[in-house]
């Protein structure tokens, strides 16, 4: 009866108005094309083909959609009463009778602890999802020939995949840069949190298009959607181009609040090098995020209006098919910056914490951030080199797709420094950020190969790309981003997840993951395609069959390790052990004070005096965090031996050095 | 730097929160931004969405160079170079009237600030009522030539732009209308700048598709 109570109070939720006012925004935008197309005499039939006159019913129905369920989630009321001259709400949360805490995370809410988590919700939603997608063609490619999947099947999967991970991976930065930006510079919310809601719930109608282009025919393009495919492929193609181009709106009012909210909303005493690394790297992504995501929208717009509306663009004979790839990385080779900037953020935040030891070189590591954000728009046409481009540019774009290397070089001797006869902790963190370190290591190695000429034309469009991308995105981002999970599970939730299996989830995903990628690179330095459903086992040395099969087993087990993480962090929710609240003695802000932190984190400022990460310097502050917010159990209850041992790891420099 | 560029004084107002949540034992209180901090935030939020929008129109012009082009060098669409100047010239003198507006609200000077806005919306609608009109007798059919493709798409992008723009001055002089604004009007402010940053887009736009190249000799 408890679980139909609550089934029942959905109905009163932010999400439930969205989808009725995104129905109704979808059959009034039906409605609208429709007559004004008959009213002049053009055909409405449906069809999916890529002429289909739903092609532009499609592009104003995307429009119609998102902004009835934008109205409907409540996430625009304010902005309209003030355009008739009304006042608005006040923005802060008013617990209403008859609505449980947890509607929340269903309505619009303007705190951004709620809209963290909301993002990482959503995120880990569409990671399932993508996952899924992953392992059934996975399973496919066990064995030569064709036996569970179509060609085509094979084809959308693939496509939707990588749409899919994309936003999976944009929303897993957006949970992290909004739950942890105000705590980590103890601001009380963020800049603009009305915007701040709004950018979120821009997403799920985005993702609803997304993956409902499954059910119109797919695309078969892959995830780049290159013209002149993307203007043959099925209808599904125009729901994907829509909806990721109303994704970008998401990506841009995220930055927008985040780099206004770290500017301007810093506290007293906290100057832009005594800023946590992480919010270096939140800072770096934004502003990536603000200006790329709208080239990515263009080529996407371009592509849309070609198959709704056949302007030229991309026609062979009228237009260019190169322009669309140069605007497409354009802004599609910054986004993995956008992905792994924050996660190499949390390596550095993560590693002084596990070692006891203070970050080694924190203007290099800061710097490195955004050296590496400025390198990303230069690189862009490494990806083009088997395209019609000029053979002369391939040169100079590989020449800054090496120098990349340098600030990235950076961070990882930083890294090796600051644990260098440091005390290190093994605690489920401790593994997935040395995890990550690992994995982007190989990520970077594998780099080179692919970014000089010579040997990129070879590995162009091979398995050993895909495998260099995934290992660079698993180090860079999922297991970084897996890493602040479990980092953070105490603070928001003031529970303590279960080690055990912690460690267990670390073991099966590391191991599956690392086997995978290296089945992948042999396979694709042996000539192994990417994007085909069927191979020919006697290509290469002749073992494509046995390295995939391998490569599938290996996918499986990776994949079926966040199970676990999922399982642990709902058990550990409801009967987990009452977490301290700083369980890793960290001096970060947000550790200061109670878990999960209150509404408005700080009651007063914190003073910023020192510098972040001085871990094991006797006698060093880094805040002075208000009394009535300090949590009460300050330093009494830690989770391992070697922090509650406390203590500078380094001896205290003797007076006179 | 030394410090966060706002520095928040203790004579900030402190609001107790009256509806306190989950945390009952040490009140809520909600640290409210001066003005003109609240200000200094809206400003650095505005410009980095123009900055934003800076990409993408910078992402049509690229666009417009690459393709419109033949062996003979730049090309461009076949257009009414009189109609092209008259509302180039509308929608730069909707630029100063809405200037002259922002100043006379400033002064607290509403009746004016009205006039040059209203007068400001209504060259909008003249100048988008010109390309409308332009579409009508284009020359060259939007898919079948790649400068009528350009050209409908740029002045549909920047038509967009300038309606979006048309309504928001619109909510802005409907709410200066109601007496909402007084030495505080950041949304007479956001709504001008706007309207400058459509304005400028359309000089680019307006070199790009009228002045550049040569109309190509189709057939």
């Amino acid at each position: 009866m408890k679980i139909l109570g609550a089934i029942l109070s959905l109905r009163k939720t932010g999400l439930f108005g969205g989808i009725i006012g995104g129905a109704i925004g979808a059959a009034f935008g039906v409605f609208l094309t429709t007559t004004i197309r008959s009213l002049q005499g053009l055909s409405n039939e449906w069809s999916i083909e890529a002429d289909s006159p739903w092609n532009v019913i499609v592009l104003v129905v995307s429009v119609t959609f998102t902004l009835g369920f934008l109205i409907g989630v409540g996430s625009m009321t304010d902005w309209l009463k003030w355009t008739i001259g009304r006042p608005g709400s006040d923005g802060h949360y008013h617990p209403r009778k008859g609505k449980p805490y947890w509607h929340r995370f269903l309505d619009m809410d303007t705190n951004h602890k709620i809209v963290g988590i909301q993002y990482g919700l959503l995120g880990m939603i569409v990671f399932l999802v993508g996952g899924t997608f992953a392992l059934i063609f996975r399973t496919e490619l066990a064995q030569p020939g064709l036996q569970y999947i179509s060609a085509d099947d094979y084809n959308n999967l693939i496509g939707l995949h990588g749409q899919v991970m994309f936003v999976a991976v944009l929303l897993g930065v957006g949970a992290m840069a909004n739950y942890l930006v105000p705590l980590m510079i103890g601001a009380q919310d963020m800049a603009f949190p009305r915007l701040n809601g709004f950018a979120f719930w821009i997403n799920v109608p985005a993702v609803i298009l997304l993956l409902s282009g499954l059910f119109v025919g797919g695309f078969d393009t892959g995830w780049t959607a290159y013209p002149p495919l993307s203007l043959k492929a099925q209808l599904g193609m125009q729901l994907s181009l829509s909806a990721v181009f109303i994704l970008g709106f998401s990506s841009i009012f995220g930055a927008i609040n985040l780099i206004v909210t770290t500017f301007l909303m810093r506290a007293p005493g906290m100057s832009l090098f005594r800023m946590p690394i992480f919010v270096w790297a939140v800072l770096a992504t934004s502003l990536l995020q603000l200006t790329a995501t709208q080239f990515l929208g263009l080529s996407f717009l371009m592509v849309a209006l070609q198959r709704a509306a056949g302007l030229p663009f991309f026609d062979p004979v009228l237009g260019d098919v190169t322009l669309y790839q140069h605007l497409f990385w354009f802004y599609s080779h910054p986004t993995v910056y956008i992905w792994v900037l924050p996660g190499l953020g949390i390596i550095s935040e993560l590693l002084p914490v596990f070692s006891r030891k203070p970050l080694f070189g924190y203007s290099f590591i800061a710097l490195s951030s955004a050296g590496i954000a400025i390198m990303g728009y230069l690189v862009w046409a490494h990806h083009m080199w088997a395209s019609a481009m000029d053979p002369f540019l391939r040169i100079p774009f590989m020449l800054t797709t090496l120098l990349v290397a340098v600030p990235t070089g950076v961070k990882f001797f930083s890294w090796l420094a600051t644990m260098w006869e440091g005390r290190i902790v093994f605690a489920t963190p401790m593994y997935f950020t040395l995890g990550a370190f690992v994995l982007f290591l190989l990520g970077g190695l594998t780099g080179p190969p692919s970014a000089l000429v010579v040997t990129g034309l070879h590995l162009h469009d091979s398995h050993f790309v895909v495998a260099h991308f995934h290992i660079t995105v698993f180090g860079g981002f999922i297991f970084a981003y897996f890493a602040a999970l479990y980092y953070w599970f105490p603070k928001m939730t003031g529970r303590m997840y279960s080690e055990t299996l912690g460690k267990l989830h670390f073991i099966l995903m590391f191991v599956g993951f690392i086997v995978f990628a290296l089945m992948l690179f042999r396979m694709g330095l042996l000539g192994m395609r990417r994007r085909i459903a069927d191979y020919d086992p006697l290509l290469g040395s002749g073992d494509f069959g046995d390295l995939n099969t391998i490569a599938t087993i290996a996918a499986f087990v990776s994949g079926f390790s966040v199970p676990i993480m999922l399982f642990n962090f709902v058990y550990s929710l409801a009967y987990g052990r009452i977490a301290a609240s700083n369980p890793w003695r960290s001096r970060g802000l947000e550790w200061q004070i109670s878990s999960p932190p209150p509404e408005l984190n700080y009651s007063e400022l914190p003073q910023i005096v020192g510098n972040p990460y001085d871990y094991g310097l006797a006698g060093s502050v880094y805040a002075i965090v208000a009394p009535q917010d300090r949590a009460k159990d300050q330093l009494d209850q830690v989770e391992h031996p070697e922090i509650a041992a406390g203590g500078p790891a380094l001896p205290a420099p003797a007076a006179g050095d | 730097m030394s410090t966060s560029i706002i520095e928040r004084s203790a004579a900030q107002q402190e609001v107790a929160v009256a509806h306190d949540t989950h945390d009952e034992h040490h009140g809520h209180h909600i640290i409210e931004f001066t003005p003109q901090q609240r200000l200094a935030m809206n400003r650095l939020g505005f410009w980095l969405f123009l900055i934003s929008e800076t990409f993408l129109f910078s992402g049509i012009l690229v666009a417009r160079i690459v393709l419109l082009r033949n062996e003979d060098g730049f090309t461009r669409p076949e257009l009414d170079q009189q109609l092209g100047l008259l509302i180039t010239s509308i929608l730069l003198l909707s630029s100063f009237a809405i200037n002259f507006g922002e100043v006379a609200i400033s002064r607290g000077d509403r009746n004016i600030f009205l006039a040059a806005f209203g007068a400001a919306i209504l060259m909008g609608f003249v100048f988008t009522g010109g390309v409308v009109y332009e579409w009508s007798i284009a020359h060259d059919s939007p898919s079948e030539s790649i400068e009528g493709g350009m050209f409908f798409f740029m002045t549909g992008m920047h038509a967009l732009h300038v309606i979006t723009g048309i309504g928001f001055l619109i909510a802005v002089w409907w709410n200066g209308y109601l007496g909402n604004y007084d030495e505080n009007h950041w949304g007479v402010e956001a709504s001008a700048l706007y309207w400058h940053f459509v304005d400028v887009v359309w000089v680019f736009f307006y070199v790009a598709l009228y002045l550049i190249g040569n109309v190509p000799h189709h057939g």
